[in-house]
């Protein structure tokens, strides 16, 4: 039942606030979605709720961690959303909400789904509730945005719909009552698994998700995307799409790597992870657009992500950990950023002095330059740490010194950026408004559990990465 | 050297003229007219050769010996098909290739005697011939791979013979996709709509007709009578592939193929009334279109 | 090389071969809808014992894919003064040996793919060369309506694929993939609509403002 919820309320309170006309009531309308939504999530880390439909439905620690990521996310943005609303009133306000909550019920669905075609029905929604928030300001930049954001997603999505079906025929020889595409009885009929079929699956399932995770070569919609794109969306976009996309290639790599077929996908994930680094590290430097930039940081850690993956070891550990990390730090930055934007109305800081006009914005901001670098003690440096180390471990040096020098020149080209909010005369004419704490308050409670993760990881939550690393075939450090 | 071998290129030789008579007077029809008779072309080459030819001073011998080549070419490549549907007068493994390459050698020598005139018109037609020909020649040929394929012999007899009627239920949609495709080449070969209007006057429209426009007399009797027997032929290609005779006795096949000679004369000319001809510059792409749809054919005859 | 299936798949093919040739929007628009049709067909023809399950299947294809979609399609090109022409970056020529190219490719590479059920072999090379198709055409052509085409093509290759699991994957299942295939085009056809409104053209050259 608790399941169940998890993805059915957050839909029902799409319809609602769709339904209800009066302007007043959106913001309460994703609040409650949200409270509902973390309230289900600590009662189901408190007493684990069993499994529904025939397995199809359940809680796994994978998945209960990227539900707790994304509830919290959602959390922050709602609270954010109470002063966004007020300040600014995007076009079509109640369609806003209601995707930004249909979105959070695709993300559920995606998190409890243990059926390959129900997630991929999840992933499916999410990319569709996110295109009518890119496009809301309906001018020409939004437009191209949305329509590249639109065609690329969708093309990936596709071919991670075949990528599924390869799978559903790789399982073909499996014994009569087994459940076609049921993560448990794939993962436990693993050996009879057609390789040839397995590995179709595999490579078109990597490049289908890769492209909603934003993996280079397939990155191409993230820049003008998360560039055009209101903040909120921007964040969750971010935080949540990724994770999610990210959570299924973990389940297929943990269904790979279960059959055998590992030495066959080692390299493509190293691959595309390490091109993806380092499309990322060439495009960052010299990047003066705030969000620009934040995009491709968004593909840098995605391709770190992959790169744990691909290494497995200590490294499954550190990508499930920097998948919590990076969504709590992009979440920050893109609503620090949010504030940025309010407060100037552009996102090229280029010595503008936002620690001046609004120090409360400007310190956040900085915050989450800093984590997103991977600098200690924020919580990235950890979960970055444990893949490099884990790397080193497993005989791969040459990819552990490539990971090593990207995230340097990654380090130098945001460091460039975090000078340029640092310094600068408080430019504009206009008296600086005073910080909404509405507008505060979420960036940085986010910004408190990034540096509370840099630190101390709690019980509960190193026994949930340290299970979903176990399952990925990885230990923790 | 069957008698009714013989006698099937006879008849067949003989009623070439009918086929484009036929097509003119069924778009005659479909528009609403009554049109010429189906036999005025006999007429046209009847009085064409008891006229005088005029040559004009630019010209060579290549210019008289035109004609003369296209028809004996064309009377040449009809003894290889199997007109009657047991066997070509002549049969040798191979000789679709030399089939094919006679047809065209018939084509060179018309293009020869155009730029033998020295006129830059022409030229021009003749530089549209033959872009035509490079296109429908790989439709052609991926055709014939294709009933190769189908019927595992290589000679026109072999490959049009009973091993096709065998094949047909088998392969019923490649060969349906081939006898389209040959039917498309057909169009090309005796420039029909889309590809050519053998009933435009305007010079700039016209491709087949610009070779025949300086030729007089007896010649452009040749000429006229060269193309009605490359429309046979071809056309016997395409009711060959579709209609395997050769279960049949030889009178009742060579029965067969006059009826089909005159359907598709009939198809021609509802294609004719129903299309306008092509932009010049799309005719490359019809004539692709006519080649994949051969490659398909050859690609379901490799994987069946 | 019996039967009705391998027949309606040629026909799929063929209805490929006629959006990388023609010159005319519409055509394009009419060659999809046809394949929906096509489409929608299969089921029946792979599985006349199917049940209430194969009918609905068949119906709801039919309705979204050849019906509807093109509908919408049309009426998101409606109001503009477009220019119909396709104007593709490859040459129509190019795009059609490309086609033959990728089915004999995917007739290649299905034979390292061998399907449990011998008897449904055409529909792994006909699923392929659709998507591989449905790709190249998106990627070829400036007009923002055909992107969407080859993206329906690409969806239509998918869902030929997924008809090798119409007796395992449940029907929700299916429906769900129609709904979003739907919901997408919409989506889709909402944008092309809105570009056709902002920039009176379909060309996709204007949608080139955000670079780095």
């Amino acid at each position: 039942m608790v399941l169940l919820a998890l993805v059915v309320l957050p839909a029902l309170a799409a319809v609602g606030a769709y339904a209800h006309r009066a302007p007043e009531w959106r913001a309460p309308w994703l609040g409650l979605g949200a409270a509902l939504q973390l309230g289900l999530v600590i009662f189901a880390w408190i007493s684990p709720p069993p499994p529904l439909f025939d397995g199809w439905l359940a809680l796994d620690a994978l998945g209960l961690v990227v539900l707790t990521t994304v509830s919290v996310l959602f959390a922050v943005v709602a609270s954010y959303a109470v002063g966004y609303l007020r300040r600014e009133n995007p076009r079509g306000g109640r369609a806003f909400v209601a995707c930004l909550l249909a979105f959070q019920a695709g993300a559920s669905l995606v998190a409890l789904s243990h059926h390959f075609a129900l997630l991929w029905v999840g992933l499916e929604a999410m990319t569709l509730a996110v295109a009518p928030l890119i496009f809301h300001r309906h001018d020409r930049r939004s437009l191209e945005a949305v329509w590249k954001y639109l065609v690329i997603s969708s093309v990936g999505i596709a071919l991670a719909l075949l990528g599924i079906f390869f799978l559903a025929t790789a399982q073909a020889a499996a014994p009569a009552g087994t459940r076609p595409l049921v993560l448990e009885d794939l993962v436990a009929g693993a050996r009879q698994l057609h390789p040839a079929w397995l590995r179709a699956s595999f490579v078109f399932l990597l490049i289908g998700l890769g492209t909603k995770m934003g993996l280079a070569p397939m990155h191409t919609w993230k820049p003008d995307t998360y560039g055009e794109a209101p903040c909120v969306v921007g964040g969750l976009m971010a935080g949540t799409l990724t994770s999610c996309a990210f959570l299924g290639l973990a389940r297929v790599t943990e269904v790979s790597a279960a059959a055998g077929i590992g030495p066959f996908i080692q390299p493509l994930l190293l691959g595309f992870g390490l091109l993806s680094m380092a499309v990322a590290a060439a495009f960052i430097i010299g990047q003066t657009d705030l969000r620009r930039l934040l995009a491709y940081s968004s593909v840098e850690h995605m391709g770190l992500l992959v790169v744990g993956l691909g290494v497995g070891g200590v490294g499954a550990y550190g990508a499930v950990l920097h998948m919590v990390n990076n969504a709590l730090v992009k979440g920050l930055l893109f609503l620090a950023v949010g504030n940025v934007l309010l407060n100037l109305g552009a996102t090229s800081p280029a010595r503008s002095g936002i620690l001046r006009r609004a120090p409360l914005s400007g310190v956040l901001l900085l915050v989450g330059l800093f984590a997103v670098t991977g600098s200690p003690p924020f919580g990235p440096f950890l979960s970055e740490f444990a893949i490099v180390s884990a790397a080193f471990r497993g005989g791969h040096y040459w990819i552990a010194g490539a990971v090593f020098v990207l995230l340097a020149v990654i380090f130098i080209g945001i460091g460039a950026r975090i000078l340029d909010v640092v310094h600068g005369p408080a430019s504009g004419d206009a008296p600086a408004p005073r910080e909404d704490p509405w507008l505060v308050t979420g960036p940085a409670m986010l910004a408190l559990a990034v540096l509370v993760l840099g630190v101390y990881i709690p019980r509960p939550l190193f026994e949930a990465l340290s299970n979903a690393a176990g399952a990925l075939g990885g230990w923790p450090p | 050297m069957s008698w009714s071998g013989i006698a099937a290129v006879a008849i067949v030789l003989f009623i070439a003229p009918l086929l484009p008579g036929l097509a003119a007077k069924t778009k005659a029809r479909l528009t609403g007219r009554r049109g010429a008779p189906v036999h005025q072309l006999y007429w046209d080459l009847a009085r064409l050769w008891r006229k005088g030819a005029v040559y004009s001073r630019t010209t060579t011998w290549i210019f008289r010996f035109a004609p003369v080549v296209l028809v004996l070419t064309g009377v040449l490549a009809a003894l290889f098909l199997p007109l009657d549907g047991q066997r070509g007068v002549v049969t040798f493994s191979g000789d679709l290739v030399a089939f094919a390459y006679l047809l065209a050698l018939g084509r060179f020598f018309v293009v020869l005697a155009a730029l033998d005139t020295g006129s830059s018109f022409e030229g021009m037609g003749a530089s549209r011939e033959v872009t035509v020909a490079a296109f429908a020649e790989p439709a052609l040929f991926l055709a014939l791979v294709a009933l190769v394929l189908a019927t595992g012999r290589l000679s026109l007899t072999g490959i049009l013979g009973a091993p096709l009627a065998h094949a047909w239920p088998a392969a019923a949609p490649a060969l349906a996709m081939v006898a389209v495709s040959l039917f498309l080449v057909l169009l090309a070969e005796g420039s029909r709509v889309p590809v050519d209007d053998p009933a435009t006057h305007l010079e700039l429209t016209m491709i087949h007709e610009v070779m025949v426009l300086d030729h007089s007399g007896p010649d452009l009797a040749l000429l006229l009578y060269g193309s009605a027997l490359k429309l046979a032929l071809v056309g016997a290609l395409v009711v060959a592939v579709i209609a395997p005779r050769a279960a049949l006795p030889p009178l009742v096949g060579l029965a067969v193929l006059v009826l089909g000679l005159m359907v598709v004369a009939g198809i021609i000319g509802v294609v004719e009334s129903v299309m306008a001809r092509l932009r010049l510059d799309r005719v490359p792409q019809f004539l692709t279109a006519a080649s994949v749809l051969a490659a398909l054919g050859v690609i379901l005859m490799l994987v069946a | 090389m019996q039967g009705l299936p391998e027949l309606l798949l040629l026909l799929v093919i063929l209805t490929c071969f006629v959006v990388l040739g023609t010159t005319r929007l519409s055509a394009c628009i009419r060659a999809v809808a046809w394949q929906g049709l096509l489409l929608g067909l299969l089921p029946l023809a792979l599985y006349p014992r199917g049940g209430p399950h194969v009918w609905g299947l068949t119906a709801g294809t039919i309705l979204v894919k050849a019906i509807v979609l093109p509908r919408f399609l049309r009426w998101a090109i409606r109001e503009a003064a477009v220019r119909r022409e396709v104007e593709p970056l490859v040459g129509y020529v190019v795009s059609l040996l490309f086609g033959v190219v990728v089915v004999a490719a995917a007739f290649a590479v299905s034979r390292t793919l061998p399907l449990a059920e011998p008897a449904r072999e055409m529909l792994v090379p006909a699923s392929l060369a659709t998507v591989v198709i449905g790709l190249f055409v998106l990627t070829t052509r400036m007009k923002a309506l055909l992107q969407v085409v080859g993206y329906l093509m690409l969806e239509n290759g998918v869902y030929l694929f997924g008809l090798t699991h119409v007796e395992r994957i449940p029907f929700l299942m299916e429906a769900g993939v129609l709904l979003d295939v739907f919901v997408g085009i919409f989506i889709m056809g909402i944008v092309v609509f809105h570009i056709n409104r902002e920039f009176d053209s379909l060309d996709s050259a204007h949608l080139s403002e955000l670079t780095d």
